[in-house]
């Protein structure tokens, strides 16, 4: 599924700074937790993953440190700090808000949209 | 698992260089940021290979993943804007030597700038200090005080060889020894000549340090070229911050009542002024690369400013009829345009490609260059005709042979340019003509080091 950009964009940040509390972790392994975690839903283009690292570092969310890796070449690891921690705390304050209002919005609206994956089946949400 | 880093695959080994070097050129995107990529690329080429993909078609999968490149080295300069600003002090902390190359180099030229500094008060030291009485002494030597420090330099940075290192020693011991040994009046006319040369003669020393091997190519030498007018750029920046920073001296030593002027005199100015020397070249060798030319820059702007000037004053000398009231000392004044118009048409060659064809620019400088040329042929007609009835003091003789040397340079390159300009030969032809030149200079300057004094009786 295609999810725009705007939306990929808003929620990188929760989505790194969760996967950086669990443990310390690089570029291509929290690549490859997001596609698990999201079950293949969510697709970033991978480049795009290090101007966000290297934004959480700037403000203090994340340190990052140089290692060796077991294969041998140096691989950056990034942690999460204090900082980061509190901001994932607010994070996911905000996000539930937007969730919750979401969820009731699908629920107690009546409104007709454009079907998703059967193009002749429209249907309708009706109020619970 | 296949591990292609345990047996380097030489075809994925050279995509991964070029894709590396293809996106080390983005400005935004720094080595290390590079390198962190990098590491992505082959974990993705790793775990595709291992899946079964051919390492070709699991590189072309992991460089399509990464994404577009001109995408990313946008988020990159969105999120680091501060690197499209080239930093040049604060040194990137990039991967390798470099750093630590980059502080020896720093090292050692502020070493030398201090070195400089002293040698300046070490006279002082032997009973020659900075007072009145001794202005003789320090005019004489200004340029021994600075330039063996840059040269020295040069000769540690470009390792030169022994035999060069000789011929470089010989040259300045020359010029002490042509400094002093002519009995000279202090601070007379042939005095102030020899003062003014000197530097002139032994800057062909600084280049030989500076080009170094590769002195006898052309390329070296406008290395040399370019070298020059960056330093001079740096230098009167420095300059005008070391203005401001006396200035904020004497006031603050001033509200507490204490007279700083002394020590700004024969300390802060003469000190910095020589130290700042070693330290401009050692600004321009670190940022040759890292930004942007400044002297092409300004002959862009100043070359149709001066070629207007010239062609206005010579339309309305042609129009109007009016007198030339050449006084007999404006010559040197035309040496100064002179001098201008060489450097204007020196670095917008330094800048230029020599396989890019004659365009409008190339034009305006020939109208430069013609212009200038007839200009000064007025001035030296006005003052042929009574330069025997002035007699040939040293001052005049020196004025005009510096004229003479700048305006055959001009007018070979004028006519090299011009058949340029109706394709008759190759643009290579003007460079290598400058860069040969380069010599006539300082051979002029020595000239009038040891020979006038004796042709002029040392008065």
């Amino acid at each position: 599924m295609e999810i725009n950009k705007d939306l990929i964009a808003a929620s990188s940040t929760p989505i790194v700074l969760a996967i950086l509390a669990e443990e310390d972790s690089y570029g291509y392994a929290i690549l490859m937790r997001v596609r698990e975690l999201s079950k293949g839903q969510m697709e970033w283009t991978d480049g795009m993953l290090y101007p966000v690292l290297h934004r959480l570092e700037r403000l203090g969310h994340v340190t990052a440190r140089w290692e060796n890796s077991e294969t041998g070449r140096k691989r950056k690891y990034y942690r999460i700090t204090t900082a980061g921690k509190a901001q994932l705390a607010e994070e996911q304050r905000q996000w539930q808000a937007v969730n919750a209002t979401l969820k009731g919005i699908w629920s107690s609206l009546s409104i007709t949209l454009a079907p998703i994956a059967a193009p002749h089946a429209a249907f309708t949400l009706e109020a619970a | 698992m296949a591990t292609p880093h345990n047996a380097p695959d030489r075809a994925l080994e050279d995509q991964i260089d070029q894709w590396r070097s293809y996106l080390r050129r983005r400005q935004a995107i720094q080595s290390v940021d590079v390198a962190e990529l990098e590491d992505h690329l082959r974990e993705q080429i790793d775990t595709l290979s291992s899946a079964g993909l051919s390492t070709d078609e699991a590189f072309l999968v992991a460089v399509k993943r990464i994404g577009d490149l001109n995408a990313l080295s946008r988020e990159f300069a969105r999120e680091h804007s501060d690197r499209l600003w080239k930093q040049l002090v604060d040194a990137p902390a990039d991967a390798g030597d470099a750093p630590a190359r980059s502080r020896t180099d720093a090292a050692v030229a502020i070493g030398l700038a201090v070195a400089a500094g002293v040698a300046v008060k070490a006279p002082a030291l032997f009973g020659l200090p900075m007072t009145d009485g001794n202005e003789s002494f320090y005019v004489r030597h200004a340029s021994l005080f600075v330039l063996p420090m840059l040269t020295g330099y040069f000769v540690w940075k470009r390792k030169i060889a022994a035999g060069t290192l000789r011929w470089l020693g010989a040259a300045f011991v020359a010029a002490l020894v042509f400094a002093n040994v002519y009995p000279l009046a202090p601070m007379g006319a042939l005095q102030m000549l020899t003062a003014l040369h000197l530097p002139i003669a032994l800057w062909l020393a600084v280049g030989v340090a500076y080009a170094a091997e590769r002195w006898n190519q052309v390329a070296g030498r406008m290395d040399f070229i370019r070298f020059s007018g960056e330093l001079f750029i740096y230098y009167a920046l420095i300059a005008f911050g070391g203005g401001v920073f006396t200035g904020f001296l004497l006031m603050l030593f001033k509200i507490i009542g204490i007279d700083a002027e002394p020590f700004v005199q024969t300390w802060l100015i003469p000190c910095g002024a020589a130290g700042a020397v070693v330290v401009a070249s050692w600004l321009v060798e670190a940022k040759q690369s890292v930004i942007e030319n400044m002297a092409p820059v300004l002959t862009r702007l100043f070359t149709p400013l001066f070629a207007t000037l010239l062609v206005a004053f010579l339309a309305t000398l042609l129009f109007t009829g009016r007198g030339i009231n050449m006084e007999r000392d404006m010559l040197l004044a035309f040496d100064g345009l002179l001098v201008i118009v060489l450097g204007l048409l020196l670095y917008a060659i330094s800048a230029r490609d020599p396989r890019a064809p004659a365009g409008p620019f190339d034009v305006m400088q020939v109208v430069l260059v013609v212009s200038a040329l007839l200009a000064d042929a007025v001035a030296l007609w006005a003052i042929g005709a009574r330069i025997s009835e002035y007699g040939f003091s040293p001052n005049r003789v020196a004025v005009l042979g510096m004229n003479i040397i700048l305006l055959v340079n001009l007018a070979w390159s004028a006519v090299v340019y011009i058949r340029f300009l109706r394709g008759q030969g190759p643009f290579a032809v003007l460079e290598r003509w400058q860069t040969n030149y380069l010599p006539v200079y300082s051979v002029w300057a020595t000239v009038v080091v040891i020979v006038f004094p004796v042709v002029f009786g040392f008065r």
